[in-house]
């Protein structure tokens, strides 16, 4: 009969240096610390995500304040935040019964009901599933758009990479790129989170007047109005910016939603 | 008593961790910027430190020493994203200033240093008074730099203003190479002078004699 308590002296009674009892103290070692990790990490996860998300409506209100006459063009609208709408990214148009507030895409991109595999040849930001829906925020005065933000998100060299891009009224203009989230090499790919290189972005062209999609993070010194500086020492980086715009301005992303913007309006 | 006392005021100065073993001296460059940091750093250090000592005191006898390094660093490791998880939740702009070296305490030479030097063959108290005793004199040394840095550097400490800067109307020049990682350097160098000049038997043995003769023809 196998006792467990009788085993267990048995275990630690085990010469140091035998097989067994290496093995069972690593086995052992790593379990506990296992357990205390997942432990702490599960418990812990709701706080973090609150002041990650903090952080992101605090992001969103600094790029509001980098985009020039911005703040004033809000105050006369009379709105003081963006409107959040869901769009349903086949078909382009609002989702109307579920509260946007209260969607979370994170969520819905881990449920297999909500969310749905991307196809290896559209698939350029290399992130395999997106979720149903997306939300969008819109900046409207009197029925007309002035800007839209899409959150976008893509595989950078090393971590994914999540930003904020926001689009003129013409939705082909760029008028702010903010990066919220990314874990790049610090001080090569880390860098795409420097103000500096996220002004660039301003002003640039997504796609041409055939409508393709050109815009690209290029090395050396770009030119014209498709072209972003890349930083050195980080091209993957820099591509992975440049394809996770590709991605979901594309058809498969928002690009049903921002065609039919162009054609009906809001 | 007085001898478990012991484990804690020698590390302070004596065998100061950073000024006389010289061991962790990466994180304190880096979080040496703001005397907030600092704190939390030591706080974070000293709290790993004195976990880890224990813990791999209770279970000494029983780590087979093939594999004892891996054992204590799994043990450094987990203690490490635990605190980390702790912070990110309940002092998340204190641990996006500290970014990636909380993380790094696994790979502070101190940590592993006690455990493999002290905790592997005392028992679980001393074990635990050595830990503290040597995350306070770390702590000690970062408070130190960390009060200099920023002050001399911000003109603040903890973000209160002491010496009003120029450019808010006061006569202080904030001096930007405290900002930068080599002040740390100079002041862990002055630091080191300053404490061999008076705890002498710390000065170390001359092992080089420069040559004054010159040599013959």
């Amino acid at each position: 009969m196998l006792n467990p308590i009788e085993g267990w002296r048995g275990f630690l009674a085990r010469d140091n240096d035998d097989r067994v009892k290496a093995y069972g103290v690593a086995v052992l070692v790593a379990f506990v610390c296992a357990i205390v990790i997942s432990t702490a990490s599960v418990m812990l996860r709701p706080m973090q995500e609150a002041h990650l998300e903090a952080e992101r409506q605090a992001r969103m209100e600094a790029m509001l304040d980098t985009l020039p006459s911005m703040r004033s063009i809000m105050q006369e609208a009379g709105v003081d935040t963006l409107e959040t709408r869901l769009v349903d990214l086949a078909s382009g148009t609002f989702v109307s019964d579920i509260d946007p507030d209260s969607y979370d895409a994170q969520a819905a991109l881990n449920d297999p009901e909500q969310s749905v595999a991307i196809p290896t040849e559209a698939d350029v930001a290399g992130l395999q599933r997106r979720a149903l829906y997306a939300p969008v925020y819109l900046l409207e005065s009197d029925g007309e758009l002035l800007l839209v933000v899409l959150p976008v998100s893509g595989v950078g060299y090393q971590s994914t990479l999540r930003a904020m891009l926001a689009l003129e009224a013409d939705l082909n203009t760029v008028a702010a790129l903010t990066i919220i989230e990314q874990g790049e090499t610090a001080g090569l790919g880390a860098r795409i989170e420097d103000a500096d290189w996220q002004a660039q972005w301003q002003g640039k062209q997504i796609a041409d007047g055939s409508g393709e999609i050109v815009i690209s993070v290029v090395r050396g010194q770009a030119a014209g109005p498709f072209e972003v500086d890349g930083i050195s020492g980080a091209s993957r980086t820099g591509n992975g910016v440049a394809n996770m715009l590709r991605y979901w301005l594309g058809d498969h992303g928002f690009g049903p939603f921002l065609n039919r913007l162009q054609q009906e309006g809001l | 008593m007085a001898a478990l006392m012991k484990h804690i005021s020698t590390p302070l100065i004596n065998n100061n961790p950073i000024t006389l073993q010289i061991l962790g001296i990466c994180s304190a460059l880096a979080v040496t910027t703001s005397l907030s940091t600092a704190l939390t750093m030591s706080l974070a250090l000293t709290v790993v430190l004195c976990l880890a000592s224990g813990l791999i005191s209770l279970i000494r006898n029983h780590i087979p020493s093939v594999i004892r390094l891996i054992v204590q660093i799994t043990i450094i490791a987990s203690l490490v994203i635990v605190i980390d998880e702790i912070l990110q939740a309940y002092a998340f702009q204190i641990s996006r200033q500290l970014s990636i070296f909380v993380g790094l305490i696994v790979t502070n030479c101190l940590v592993l240093g006690r455990a493999e030097a002290f905790a592997m063959r005392n028992p679980v108290v001393p074990s635990i008074l050595d830990g503290l005793g040597n995350g306070l004199g770390y702590s000690l040394i970062l408070i130190i730099v960390g009060s200099i840095r920023e002050l001399l550097g911000a003109g603040t400490l903890l973000n209160y203003v002491v010496l009003t800067p120029v450019s808010e109307g006061g006569w202080f020049e904030p001096l930007g190479l405290m900002q930068l990682a080599p002040s740390a350097f100079f002041i862990i160098g002055l630091l080191i002078w300053l404490i061999r000049t008076f705890w002498t038997q710390q000065k170390e043995a001359v092992k080089f004699e420069l040559r004054t003769r010159s040599v013959r023809s």
